[in-house]
């Protein structure tokens, strides 16, 4: 049970089953604990900022890294990252923006909200290595955990 | 009963075949790389989970092409959906007919967009029966107590 809590917990959301799973394949493989999300508002929930967020005192399990495909119905992935940026509780996170179109208008706007990477899809393995990095994992001492490729 | 051998031979041939001809990209290598002991059948459950989406999105967007008042938006949205899906398991004919077809759908070309959705519907079947003539081969391979070569 220790050894669960010990992994990066990676927050994968896409509306595609399909890339919901090879992401969620890729991250585990890279030693991460995964939970994934259909859509933007059920990764809010996930991460402690749903309906009932004040009322709620259980914030939800901690998330060290948010990885969100751009193109989703409703709540676009642009949108959840500026939802994430602008809530006190979670703006710390990092927010990962990946796409299947190289639209430089799109990367510029993800980065500039605060997004730590714009990645192009599919994710490879090394792709989701050098993730690895970015996480806010922390263990008993403070700081970014970072593990070479 | 082919040998152990002959059935790898022929794995490995067929498998060069299909990247050779463009039915699969990297992508599909990369799906073959992330299975492990852990999830021993890990790509053709996402094969079959694209198998089971592009049947659907078949059908809507054919749907849609028949409507009075064509929404190519929603035509649009579709074609996004199936590009991304045969992207992500690297089925390269595919999507790369999608690109096509999102180019008709931005015209608001109906009669571009009924031969893409042919073509698409085309080269999805054949990538389908491709695939899971390459599955079967596993199969046989497993059985006659062989393991599968692995690809670089």
């Amino acid at each position: 049970m220790k050894e669960e809590e010990e992994r990066p917990h990676v927050l994968v959301v896409d509306d595609s089953l399909i890339d919901r799973k090879i992401m969620e394949k890729l991250f585990t493989n890279s030693a991460c604990k995964v939970t994934t999300a259909e859509s933007g508002q059920k990764a809010l929930e996930l991460l402690g900022q749903g309906e009932d967020k004040h009322t709620h005192m259980n914030k939800g399990p901690k998330i060290n890294l948010v990885v969100t495909d751009y193109c989703m119905p409703g709540m676009t992935g642009y949108d959840l990252l500026r939802k994430v940026k602008e809530s006190s509780d979670i703006k710390e996170i990092p927010v990962i923006v990946v796409s299947s179109e190289n639209v430089p208008t799109r990367i510029e706007k993800c980065l500039e909200e605060g997004a730590q990477e714009f990645i192009l899809k599919p994710l490879k393995q090394s792709d989701v290595k050098k993730l690895r990095c970015h996480m806010q994992f922390r263990r008993s001492i403070k700081g970014r955990l970072c593990i070479g490729a | 009963m082919a040998s152990v051998t002959q059935l790898q031979r022929q794995f490995i041939e067929y498998t060069t075949s299909l990247y050779k001809e463009g039915y699969l990209d990297d992508q599909f290598t990369q799906l073959q790389k992330l299975q492990d002991e852990s999830n021993p059948d890990f790509v053709v459950e996402v094969v079959s989970l694209f198998f089971e989406d592009s049947e659907k999105l078949l059908n809507n967007l054919a749907t849609a092409l028949q409507q009075k008042v064509v929404d190519y938006k929603q035509v649009d949205s579709h074609v996004h959906q199936f590009k991304g899906s045969s992207s992500s398991i690297g089925a390269q004919r595919v999507t790369n007919m999608c690109v096509h077809f999102r180019n008709f759908c931005e015209e608001k070309n109906l009669e571009g967009c009924l031969q893409c959705l042919q073509q698409a519907k085309h080269e999805y079947i054949l990538v389908r029966n491709k695939l899971e003539a390459l599955f079967r081969l596993e199969q046989q391979i497993l059985q006659a107590g062989g393991s599968i070569p692995m690809m670089e």
